[in-house]
């Protein structure tokens, strides 16, 4: 690993990343852009972004840490960190490669062949070949451990069978994230699962597009018939796919693998709320003179406080002693359910523009919060429902019995 | 949001939550907690004693006096395990009134006092009346200056500890103006005290007659510092509530887990079902948040504006996760939770004893809409 970098050293790649992005950031092309990679609907969206990450790539904003042989740029986290703030302070836009760079490639480092990181780090860094992740079937949501699709082993190669859903970015994608069974016999149903770098432009692997509730498209449903793929692609062996299919998640805190650096996803910024708040009236008065959207509006307020908060308190081990597994794991529910409610909030402010969508020149920030809201879903149902949530909260953080 | 507070720890706060984890466990069990509801004094001496010597009493009195010369950040992590173990004692009423003594006391009555507390001797403030309002200046009671003394009247309303207290803190309206005065317990003639009947059983709290009452005028408070007083008070009473409350709710949260781990109904440990499973995450979540800003509050004691902030998120989100954590574990407890036996109703009276004490979440929230959005 690269030496870790002088203050000065952090300073001057800082400064060169503050201007690049200063210069290079464009934040309105003339159409909506995407807050998630999620929410890539049309051909317009899904160029510019691909365009722009491999623009901040070039630039050398992206991968930075990963390793020089594979397409990374080599050089120290710290580096890459720098990077990220500069991207964050300019607001630039999402990167695109979710699934290739925050799943797909630490895996592939931390456990993929020789061969295997060559051929496909550098192509999900440039946004050249999309990732999508196939784990979620129309009948195995919630319980993941399930999924039936079916994968049999013919000489070299495997030949698929079944359907994944919620698919984001699967219509443009190159590879997939495939978790399919191979054992229908195995002693229990994680065992039968398997792992695949599955090639997306295969006969046989066919998608139909999904409109989602705020009328958009971003994912779509992948049907699998008889599609013959490589045995190659089979990755951590046989019977490993449910291991492998966590190990995704854990590279998400970046202590094995080095982040890729960026963000696939937009926070949304709830002081903007509170500005919506101000700017709103009530009966000829400021809205926050009506006292019960005040109180609602404090109670947000100490709510957005404490998880700001506790993103600091997380890395406190003197007021983590009780419960260690609380924090980190109450986190995603706590934060996707809040977001929820404060977007359906902010609908209230609106008055009669509250019936407004948008595309109608009326609505109150081109329909911003009625999109937010709608998409705010994705969040607490998407990466395991809020109640699925809870589940892992009880029974990991506070020791209650699995429900059967 | 930064603007709103920070979180951090000191370590002497870190040191203070180890010693007093262990000593409020060790010196607090329930069969004790449960064996002084009926008791009159309604709190160990011995123990208090000890709390004396730990120098706990002198932590956020300064070293001029006799103090540790720390601040009340470190009252903190004293205060939350005393909640969480149900330890009641005059701790928390001595610890504000010498803040009362701080912001507002002559340097006479400093010296005269403050020592005294950091050596153990308990305290009181005399504030609340029958208006029931929570706002401190809106009081009915009266100081007349008579020559050198001056003649006091009226009633005050739940005074925790008085009758413990050698020093009692109170609020007087003089010449039209509030006013605190330092009443010594001796003042107070035979009758002056009646024991209320009070939510919380493990707590001691009584009204005081001060009718009659003839104090020395060097007693009063400086005038010009009655504002700073009265805001003294409130955050240092809303920062302990919130700290006792936050102990109190991890406490009955750990009790419900108790339960929900071991009764078994329809052949199933009953923590399995989600109806029950799913709120007590969120009861959990929310008393996470709690603790979060409690130790925010503690870190941005003393801080102009944003102490007041983080004060009142503290004891807002304090009193309505303890307060739903509690209801909860009665509900969860089913017919055993109706009992007076069970744990849980110890909780949720102190809650609600804690929330008429200092204000409850929505007063706290209403003061804080004024802080955030005005």
């Amino acid at each position: 690993m690269a030496d870790k970098p002088s203050a000065a050293e952090l300073n001057e790649f800082g400064d060169a990343a503050d201007a690049w992005f200063k210069e290079n950031t464009v934040r309105d092309p003339g159409f909506m852009l995407p807050l998630t990679f999620m929410e890539v609907s049309t051909d317009q969206q899904f160029d510019f972004l691909r365009e722009w990450q491999r623009k901040v790539y070039e630039a050398g904003f992206l991968g930075a840490s990963w390793p020089k042989e594979y397409g990374g740029g080599g050089m120290h986290s710290e580096y890459q960190r720098v990077a990220t703030r500069a991207m964050k302070k300019h607001d630039a836009p999402i990167m695109l490669n979710a699934i290739g760079n925050g799943w797909a490639g630490p895996l592939i480092l931390d456990l993929g062949s020789e061969e295997q990181k060559q051929t496909y780090i550098k192509g999900m860094l440039t946004a050249e070949d999309i990732w999508c992740q196939g784990f979620s079937e129309p009948e195995h949501g919630s319980d993941l451990g399930n999924a039936q699709l079916k994968a049999v082993k013919e000489g070299d190669e495997y030949v698929l069978n079944g359907s994944k859903i919620w698919t984001s970015l699967g219509d443009r994608a190159k590879y997939m994230i495939l978790l399919a069974r191979t054992d229908f016999e195995a002693e229990n149903k994680y065992k039968g699962l398997s792992f695949f770098l599955n090639p997306m432009k295969v006969d046989g692997i066919s998608t139909s597009r999904i409109k989602k509730l705020t009328g958009e498209y971003g994912f779509v449903q992948t049907f699998f018939a008889d599609a013959r793929i490589s045995a190659d692609c089979l990755f951590g062996g046989e019977g490993n796919g449910w291991s492998m299919a966590m190990k995704t998640l854990e590279y998400e805190r970046g202590a094995k693998v080095k982040p890729v650096g960026g963000y696939f996803v937009k926070e949304l910024d709830v002081m903007q709320i509170v500005e919506l708040a101000k700017n709103s009236m009530r009966n000829g008065k400021p809205l926050l003179d009506d006292p019960v959207m005040r109180d609602k509006m404090t109670q947000y307020m100490i709510d957005i406080q404490a998880l700001n908060l506790n993103n600091t308190r997380r890395r406190m081990p003197q007021l983590m002693q009780d419960k260690p597994m609380g924090l980190p794991l109450m986190n995603k529910l706590a934060r996707t359910e809040l977001i929820r409610e404060l977007t359906e909030f902010s609908l209230g402010f609106q008055g009669t523009k509250a019936g407004y969508y948008v595309g109608d020149e009326n609505a109150v920030d081109d329909g911003y919060w009625h999109r937010s809201y709608l998409n705010s879903f994705s969040a607490t149902i998407g990466g395991g429902t809020s109640e699925i949530q809870r589940n892992i909260v009880a029974e990991h953080a506070l020791g209650l019995p699995k429900t059967r | 949001m930064d603007n709103l507070g920070n979180i951090g720890t000191t370590e002497e706060q870190i040191e203070l939550m180890d010693v007093a984890t262990n000593f409020c466990r060790d010196k607090s069990p329930m069969d004790k907690v449960r064996a002084l509801i009926d008791d009159d004094l309604g709190y160990d001496p011995q123990v208090w004693k000890e709390i004396g010597e730990l120098g706990w009493l002198a932590i956020a009195i300064p070293e001029a006096h006799d103090g540790v010369g720390l601040s009340m950040a470190e009252v903190v992590p004293i205060a939350e395990q005393m909640g969480r173990n149900l330890m009641s004692t005059p701790f928390g009423t001595t610890t504000l009134a010498a803040q009362a003594l701080l912001a507002g006391g002559s340097e006479a009555q400093q010296a005269a006092w403050l020592p005294k507390i950091s050596a153990g001797c308990a305290a009181t403030l005399a504030l609340s009346e029958d208006s029931g309002d929570w706002d401190l200046s809106n009081i009915a009671c009266t100081g007349k200056q008579d020559g050198d003394s001056i003649n006091l009247s009226g009633k005050k309303q739940l005074v925790r500890w008085a009758d413990s207290a050698e020093l009692i803190i109170a609020s007087v309206k003089v010449d039209g103006n509030v006013r605190f005065v330092v009443i010594e317990r001796s003042a107070l003639g035979q009758g002056a005290l009646r024991r209320e009947s009070i939510i919380d059983e493990t707590a001691r709290s009584f009204e005081v007659t001060l009718d009659g009452v003839t104090i020395p005028a060097d007693a009063l408070f400086d005038a010009s510092r009655t504002r700073e007083t009265i805001e003294k008070i409130e955050l240092a009473a809303g920062l302990i509530q919130a700290a006792e409350m936050c102990g109190g709710s991890q406490a009955v949260i750990d009790y419900t887990l108790e339960y929900l781990k071991t009764r078994k109904q329809f052949d199933k440990i009953i923590g399995s079902f989600q109806a029950l499973k799913h709120p007590t995450v969120d009861n959990y979540v929310e008393y996470e948040k709690a603790r979060t800003h409690l130790y925010s509050a503690a870190y941005s004691w003393g801080e102009q504006g944003r102490g007041e902030v983080a004060v009142r998120m503290a004891a807002a989100q304090a009193h309505s996760s303890y307060s739903r954590a509690a209801d909860r574990s009665i509900q969860f407890h089913g017919g055993f939770g109706f009992t007076h036996d069970c744990d849980a109703q110890l909780h949720r009276r102190k809650a609600i004893f804690d929330g008429a004490l200092i204000g409850d979440a929505a007063y706290q929230r209403s003061k804080l809409a004024g802080l955030l959005f005005d």
